[in-house]
C-alpha cells in the first residue's frame, strides 16, 4: 500500500495536448500511469495519445471516474485550473507549473476551503516534479526507473534533490512506498506535516525522510508535530547551510526573510524534536538504514 | 522585483497614502530646482538606491537652502552607497529625491507581508517607527502587532481602526490612518507585491500623517499581467551577472568563494554548496541551469561563471532524468570545446545512461576530472582548487 496514489488510480492530465503535457503524459503511460484522459479548453472530442480529450474538468470526471489529476498548464493560467480540479471532485491532484503568482496561490488556498474535510482535495506543489509510488504508479516529470518499491516515505521542496536521496537509496538497496514532491513554493498545497501525518497510517511505511531547505516555517512545523505524533522515524536534510540571508535561491519560496528560516536554524530544531539529521547530502542512504535498523 | 522609493511613493500616493510635495533629479541643477518648485525652508535629498538603511550610509541629507541641496545632489550623484543590505560592493546612485522636510512627532513602523505560515497578507506595525523590523523583533518584540488578511474578503476598515487605536494615535489622524493602511493594502493586492514597507510612518508636529521613507517588491511570477510595473525596474541597480543569468533564463547568486558551481536543480544547487563547505571549501556561486541541462544552457552557465575572477575550479554536478547523460555529456562537450579552459573542472553526472555519459566525456580528450559521487565531486572539486595554490 502507498498512499495518494496506487496502479489503479485514474489520472486525468489538464494541459494534456501542449508541448510539455504531451511529453510527460506518454513518459507517465510508458511508466504504467493510469491516464484515462486529460482536459484542453476547446479541444474536447479529439483523441490525444489514444486517450480522450475534454474541454472541462467536470465533463472529464463524469466520463472517466478520475480521482486525480496533474497539471501542465501555463503559470497564468495554472490557478484556474487547480480550483476547476477541486470543483470537479478530483481528490489528489499535482500541480507540475512553476511561476504561478503568491497571491493567486493564496486564492487557491482560501477557496479550497470551502470543501469539508473529508471532500478536500490534496493538492502537491506547484513547482513540484509530482508523486510516484514506485513500480505502481507516477504522476510527475521524475525519472522512474532510479525508485525501486520498498517501505520508506519521502517527502521534498526539490527535485533534482529528491532524485539524487532516492538514488542513494536505491544503490543501498533502500525502496520508497511514496514519493511526494511538494515544491519550491512560498504558498504550496500541501506541507511536510500534511503528508506526514498519511504517512504514520500508513502500514507500509517504515519512515519518513524529509528533505527541505532554507525559507518557510514548514520543516520546522512538521518536526515539532511528529516529536508528538509519530511513531515512526523521521530522517530530515535541510538544503543551503551557505545560502546568505535575503537572497533567492532558485526556488521563489527558498529565501531567509525571518528568523529561523535558515539551514543552521533549522537542524537544531529537527535535532531537538528527535529527527535523524542527514548531516550532508552525501549521507541520506546510511542516516535512513540506521534509522529502520533502530526502529526494527 | 524590487523599485526605488519614489516610484513606491508615486504608487502609494494614487491609493490615498498621503506623502511630501517631492520631485526627481539627475543633476544638482535639477535638484536645486527641485527644490525651487516644493518651496519652503527645509528639504531633505535622498540617495535613490534598492536599499533600507540609507541614512546611515550618507545617503540622505537634510538641506536648509537650495544651495546645500545642490551641494549634496553634488555628492551623491555617482557615488557608492554601501549598507548591509547591498553587501561590500554597494550600489552605485543615480538618482534623488527632493522632498519637503518635516517636524517629526513620532515614528510608526508599517509593514505588508506574505506570511507563509498564515499563508495570507499579514500587516506588521509597531508604534516604534525608525528601526529595521529586525532589530524591532529582537529589542522590542512587545511592540508588534500583526493583523492577518482574510483573501477572499480583502482587508476590512475595522482591521484597520484596531490598528490605528493600539497604536494610540490621535482621533483626528484616525480617518487618515485608516485610509493609509487600506490603500497600502489594496495597492498590494492590486499589484501583486510581495511587500509594502513604510518605515516611518511619521506624525508630524502639525498632527498629519506622512509616508517619510516607502518600499514596495513585486513577485516576479505576477509580473505578466503588470507591464506598467515591469516598466520600472531599474538595471543599473542589479548586479550585472545575476541580471545576465536571469535574462537567459539561469537562476545565478554570486558568493565569496573560488570554487564556481554549474547545477541543475534549486535544491541540489543548495546541496552541492553544502557539500563543497564540507569537503572544506567555498562555493563561489548558487547557479541553477534548470532541469533540463540542455547544451546551450551548460555553455552560458560556463561563461557566466568563468565571470567571476575568483573562481579557480569549476564544478559540474548534474542529475539527469528525462534528459540523458549521453545528452547533457555532449553538451559538457560541446561548451568546453568552445572555450579556452584555464582551470580544472570536475564533472559529476549520475542519473539515466550514466555509464555511456561518462565514457562519452572521458574519451573526449578533454582535460576533465570525472567524479562519480557527490561527495567524490565536492573533494575532487576542493583539492583541484587547493592544487591552484589559491
Amino acid at each position: 500500500m502507498a498512499i495518494h496514489l496506487k496502479e489503479t488510480t485514474k489520472v486525468l492530465v489538464q494541459g494534456f495536448t501542449g508541448q510539455i503535457g504531451s511529453f510527460h503524459s506518454a513518459d507517465m503511460i510508458k511508466y504504467g500511469t493510469n491516464i484515462v484522459g486529460g482536459v484542453t479548453p476547446g479541444k474536447g472530442g479529439m483523441k490525444h495519445l489514444d486517450r480522450p480529450v475534454f474541454n472541462t474538468m467536470k465533463e472529464a470526471v463524469a466520463a472517466t471516474g478520475a480521482e486525480a489529476s496533474i497539471i501542465f498548464v501555463p503559470p497564468p493560467f495554472a490557478a484556474d485550473s487547480i480550483m476547476e480540479a477541486a470543483d470537479a471532485g478530483i481528490k489528489f491532484c499535482v500541480a507540475i507549473t512553476d511561476g504561478i503568482p503568491s497571491q493567486d496561490m493564496i486564492r487557491v488556498k482560501r477557496y479550497m476551503r470551502r470543501y469539508k474535510a473529508e471532500e478536500k482535495m490534496v493538492l502537491t506543489g506547484p513547482n513540484c516534479a509530482g508523486t510516484i509510488s514506485p513500480g505502481k504508479s507516477m504522476m510527475g516529470i521524475m525519472p522512474g526507473h532510479i525508485y525501486v518499491p520498498g517501505n520508506v516515505g519521502v517527502i521534498g521542496r526539490s527535485g533534482t534533490l529528491g532524485y539524487e536521496a532516492a538514488s542513494q537509496m536505491k544503490e543501498a538497496g533502500i525502496g520508497i512506498s511514496t514519493s511526494i514532491g511538494i515544491g519550491g513554493d512560498p504558498i504550496n498545497g500541501s506541507s511536510f506535516k500534511d503528508h506526514l501525518e498519511i504517512f504514520e497510517k500508513d502500514i507500509e511505511t517504515k519512515a519518513v525522510v524529509i528533505i527541505g531547505e532554507i525559507g518557510g516555517p514548514q520543516e520546522v512545523e512538521a518536526a515539532t508535530w511528529a516529536k508528538e505524533n509519530m511513531s515512526k522515524p523521521v530522517i530530515g536534510y535541510i538544503a543551503g547551510l551557505t545560502a546568505p540571508k535575503g537572497r533567492r535561491m532558485g526556488h521563489a519560496g527558498a529565501i531567509i526573510s525571518a528568523v529561523g528560516e535558515s539551514a543552521a536554524e533549522k537542524v537544531e530544531i529537527l535535532q531537538e524534536c528527535g529527527v535523524n539529521v542527514v548531516p550532508n547530502p552525501s549521507s541520506f542512504a546510511p542516516v535512513v538504514k540506521d534509522a529502520l535498523d533502530k526502529a526494527s | 522585483m524590487d523599485i526605488h522609493e519614489y516610484q513606491s511613493k508615486e504608487i502609494l500616493s494614487e491609493y490615498g497614502v498621503p506623502i511630501a510635495a517631492g520631485g526627481l533629479a539627475y543633476s544638482p541643477e535639477q535638484a536645486a530646482y527641485r527644490a525651487t518648485e516644493i518651496g519652503g525652508n527645509l528639504w531633505v535629498v535622498k540617495a535613490q538606491i534598492h536599499s533600507g538603511a540609507r541614512g546611515k550610509a550618507g545617503g540622505i541629507k537634510v538641506c536648509k537652502s537650495e544651495d546645500e541641496v545642490a551641494k549634496a545632489a553634488e555628492e551623491l550623484l555617482g557615488k557608492k552607497l554601501v549598507t548591509h543590505q547591498t553587501g561590500p560592493q554597494g550600489k552605485v546612485c543615480h538618482r534623488l529625491y527632493i522632498e519637503a522636510g518635516c517636524n517629526i512627532e513620532r515614528e510608526i513602523y508599517m509593514a505588508f507581508v506574505l506570511d507563509r505560515s498564515k499563508e495570507s497578507v499579514t500587516v506588521v506595525v509597531s508604534a516604534e517607527g525608525g528601526m529595521e523590523i529586525e532589530q524591532l523583533a529582537v529589542e522590542k518584540p512587545d511592540s508588534i502587532i500583526k493583523v492577518a488578511v482574510e483573501a477572499a474578503v480583502g482587508m476590512q476598515p475595522f482591521q484597520a481602526r484596531e490598528i490605528v487605536f493600539a497604536l494610540g494615535l490621535d482621533k483626528t489622524q484616525v480617518n487618515q490612518a485608516v485610509t493609509t493602511i487600506l490603500g497600502c493594502y489594496r495597492a498590494m493586492r492590486d499589484l501583486d507585491a510581495n511587500m509594502v514597507e513604510i518605515n516611518p510612518l511619521v506624525v508630524t508636529k502639525e498632527g498629519n500623517l506622512l509616508a517619510v521613507d516607502a518600499k514596495m517588491g513585486f513577485d516576479e511570477n505576477a509580473l505578466f499581467r503588470h507591464s506598467n510595473i515591469s516598466e520600472l525596474r531599474d538595471k543599473s541597480q542589479e548586479d550585472i551577472r545575476e541580471m545576465n543569468a536571469a535574462d537567459r533564463g539561469l537562476s545565478y547568486v554570486g558568493l565569496d568563494g573560488n570554487i564556481g558551481c554549474i547545477i541543475n536543480g534549486a535544491g541540489l544547487a543548495m546541496a552541492t554548496m553544502d557539500m563543497i563547505m564540507h569537503a572544506g571549501g567555498e562555493p563561489a556561486n548558487f547557479l541553477d541551469i534548470g532541469g533540463g541541462a540542455s547544451p546551450e544552457r551548460v555553455s552560458k552557465a560556463f561563461n557566466l561563471v568563468l565571470s567571476d575572477d575568483n573562481v579557480k575550479c569549476i564544478l559540474i554536478n548534474i542529475f539527469a532524468g528525462i534528459n540523458r547523460c549521453d545528452w547533457v555529456a555532449e553538451g559538457i562537450i560541446q561548451a568546453v570545446e568552445k572555450i579556452d579552459l584555464k582551470i580544472p573542472v570536475v564533472v559529476r553526472l549520475s542519473g539515466t545512461n550514466v555509464e555511456q555519459g561518462r565514457k562519452m566525456l572521458e574519451n573526449s580528450g578533454l582535460p576533465l576530472i570525472m567524479a562519480e559521487t557527490l561527495k567524490e565531486g565536492a573533494d575532487k572539486a576542493v583539492a583541484a582548487w587547493k592544487e591552484t595554490g589559491r
